[in-house]
């Protein structure tokens, strides 16, 4: 316990020295928290409940539309900012865009949660691979859809407002990094809290042998939908900020990116080790910084080596690094080993 | 609009049941892989589009395109043993989420190699085949569909009998039975499941070549072939081929009309928002069996 304190306050420490640390990396670790949140609440569907989704997308571009949408909306009408493209021609105060700001976060996280309730009921009975695909589908559909709506900027795009002139030059970065870090910070806790908890136990039940679960008395569709609001929740609240992040939403390159964003929070817990709480955290620092090397030193061939990235990772890998440390020490896991059946494991490999 | 127009309405049943034909040599394939391999194969569409470009390179090279019908499955089958060489059999008895993760980067990797092969322009190999107007010139068809439309039912035919006829055929089926029990008896599983994967992608040749010349290819256009196909498969139901070009030309006359209907920059849309109706139906029709057998 007390070595886990010195762990998280290492960690937190790090985290809010950082961005002034490394001042020319505020933008990669903003975005890094986002994939963190990303990868950490898929794992809950993906990990814990057995339910493997492409659809936590969703809920992000989401987020990341009604952020932007409600911190205009508040003070301008919405048809004419997205008319009027990325021309100022309306500028908000800076109280204006902070009040807007948090109001569209409160809105990006809320109304995918219900959003995720509502679709949940509907799609959470199917198994396997419908479920799968039928997530798929969702994510597409959202931004083919999102691409043909006027209000929203339609195909092309939409700009998010521009940062207020307060604060010096350094004050956008710093203040989308705290704000993602506190974002992480605030998931992280909330998701370690639901692991601690019988909840987390009954997802495992319903991955493990869903009819059985059910069997034992446990209403497993309810859990289940709770467990995507959880999600949905978070990844809209990452949307929300990664949209004021970049600055500029697009219906299937930015928001519903299904070939990015959707594969890499899948991939990144994955590559974490599913299942497991820090997994996810691991595996989307190596990925962050492996992607950054790729997209750095192999441009323009960077989907290639990102498809590449997912079949060896998904053949070889499949337990990720955690599942790797937790079979070489698993001591450290908290698992009792029987010495003698060890070796013969190890001498009949 | 549609009783208001009716020859609008006329045209575009034709041009769904046209373009149906094609989706369901599409499903076809993928019907027979995920009975026989247990696996959903999302690079599915862009194999189509990867024979779609066999056939578009010929005509760029002068030669006919309808000869691609020819040249392109015998191309795809290769490469569809080879893909099966190099990744499927090592997630074929694992979980399937996994399968579709690793085809899932397949598609991704096909893609941007087609984009850097072929360029991001849609492209249209050109038949010259010209078009037969029916009803007052009111309704235009392109004989390039009603070509297209032959061949696939030719090809659907002919797989039908080779499945029904040959060695190959009744090993794959016994495969798709039990595979346990096929190996046992002597089926090489392994070689079945190379030639399964091989004749879907040929199958995805032959209807990415017909798409080339009638439709246009692009080299992100995949993914919908693929829940196009995988949404015929589950409407239709596993190993049911009459259900099978029922509900491809279904599927191909909804997405006719929706594109009138609703304009053609929701047309893509409404197919993926179809799927996930089509899934919900299925769910609560099964909900209900359960609780019956309750």
């Amino acid at each position: 316990m007390n070595k886990n304190a010195i762990i998280y306050g290492v960690i937190l420490v790090f985290g809010l020295v950082a961005p002034f640390v490394f001042p020319a990396f505020k933008v990669q670790l903003s975005i890094l928290c986002v994939l963190i949140i990303l990868a950490t609440t898929w794992n809950i569907q993906g990990g814990e409940m057995g339910y493997n989704t492409f659809g936590n997308i969703l809920f992000y571009g989401l987020g990341m539309y009604l952020c932007a949408s409600v911190q205009v909306g508040m003070f301008f009408p919405l048809a004419e900012w997205t008319e009027s493209g990325g021309e100022k021609t309306f500028v908000h105060t800076p109280t204006q865009f902070f009040q807007g700001m948090a109001a569209g976060l409160v809105v990006a996280a809320v109304v995918p949660t219900l959003i995720a309730g509502i679709i949940g009921y509907a799609i959470l009975g199917l198994r396997g691979h419908y479920f799968a695909i039928c997530t798929l589908g969702l994510g597409v559909a959202a931004g083919e859809i999102s691409g043909g709506i006027e209000i929203i900027g339609a195909g092309q795009g939409f700009t998010t407002p521009p940062f207020p002139n307060v604060g010096g030059l350094e004050a956008r970065g710093e203040f989308f990094y705290f704000l993602s870090f506190g974002a992480l910070v605030l998931t992280f806790l909330a998701v370690r809290a639901i692991y601690s908890t019988r909840f987390k136990l009954i997802l495992n039940a319903i991955r493990d042998n869903e009819d059985k679960a059910e069997a034992m008395g446990i209403e497993t569709m309810k859990y289940k939908i709770i467990g995507w609001m959880v999600s949905a929740f978070f990844c809209g609240l990452a949307g929300g900020i990664m949209g004021g992040l970049v600055g500029y939403i697009d219906s299937t390159d930015v928001a519903f990116d299904g070939r990015e964003m959707g594969v890499f929070m899948v991939l990144m817990a994955i590559l974490g080790g599913k299942g497991t709480l820090w997994g996810p955290v691991i595996g989307a620092t190596v990925f962050h910084i492996f992607k950054e090397g790729f997209w750095t030193f192999f441009l323009g061939w960077q989907y290639v080596a990102l498809g590449v990235l997912i079949v060896v990772i998904v053949i070889y890998f499949p337990e990720g690094i955690m599942g790797w440390l937790r079979e070489k020490y698993p001591e450290r896991f908290g698992e009792v080993v029987d010495e003698a059946d060890r070796k013969a494991q190890v001498e009949l490999k | 609009m549609v009783f208001q127009y009716p020859m609008i309405t006329v045209q575009a049943c034709l041009d769904g049941l046209l373009l149906g034909i094609l989706f369901a040599l599409i499903a076809y394939g993928m019907a027979l892989q995920w009975g026989v391999m247990n696996i959903i194969n999302i690079a599915q569409g862009d194999l189509v589009i990867l024979g779609g470009y066999i056939a578009y390179f010929m005509y760029l090279y002068g030669i006919h395109p309808a000869w691609g019908v020819i040249v392109s499955p015998i191309i795809m089958y290769f490469i569809g043993v080879g893909i099966y060489k190099l990744v499927i059999n090592k997630v074929v008895d694992r979980d399937l989420f996994i399968s579709i993760l690793a085809t899932f980067g397949i598609s991704i990797l096909f893609m941007q190699l087609m984009n850097f092969a072929f360029g991001a322009d849609v492209v249209l190999a050109n038949s010259g085949y010209g078009t037969t107007m029916l009803f007052d010139n009111n309704v235009t068809l392109p004989n390039s569909k009603i070509f297209s439309a032959f061949i696939s039912i030719v090809f659907a035919i002919c797989l039908v009998i080779y499945m029904k006829k040959s060695k190959l055929g009744r090993a794959i089926r016994a495969t798709a039975q039990n595979a346990r029990a096929a190996k046992i008896l002597g089926v090489d599983t392994e070689k079945v499941y190379a030639a399964t994967f091989g004749i879907n992608a040929a199958l995805c040749g032959v209807a990415g070549a017909l798409i080339s010349i009638t439709f246009t290819i692009h080299p992100y256009m995949g993914l919908p072939y693929t829940i196009r196909s995988f949404m015929i498969v589950i409407v239709a139901g596993l190993g049911n081929l009459p259900g099978v070009a029922m509900s491809g030309m279904g599927l191909g006359v909804f997405e006719e009309f929706a594109d009138y209907i609703l304009g053609t920059e929701f047309r893509i849309g409404s197919v993926f928002l179809l799927l996930v109706l089509i899934l919900v139906y299925r769910r609560f029709k099964l909900s209900r069996k359960r609780e019956y057998l309750k």
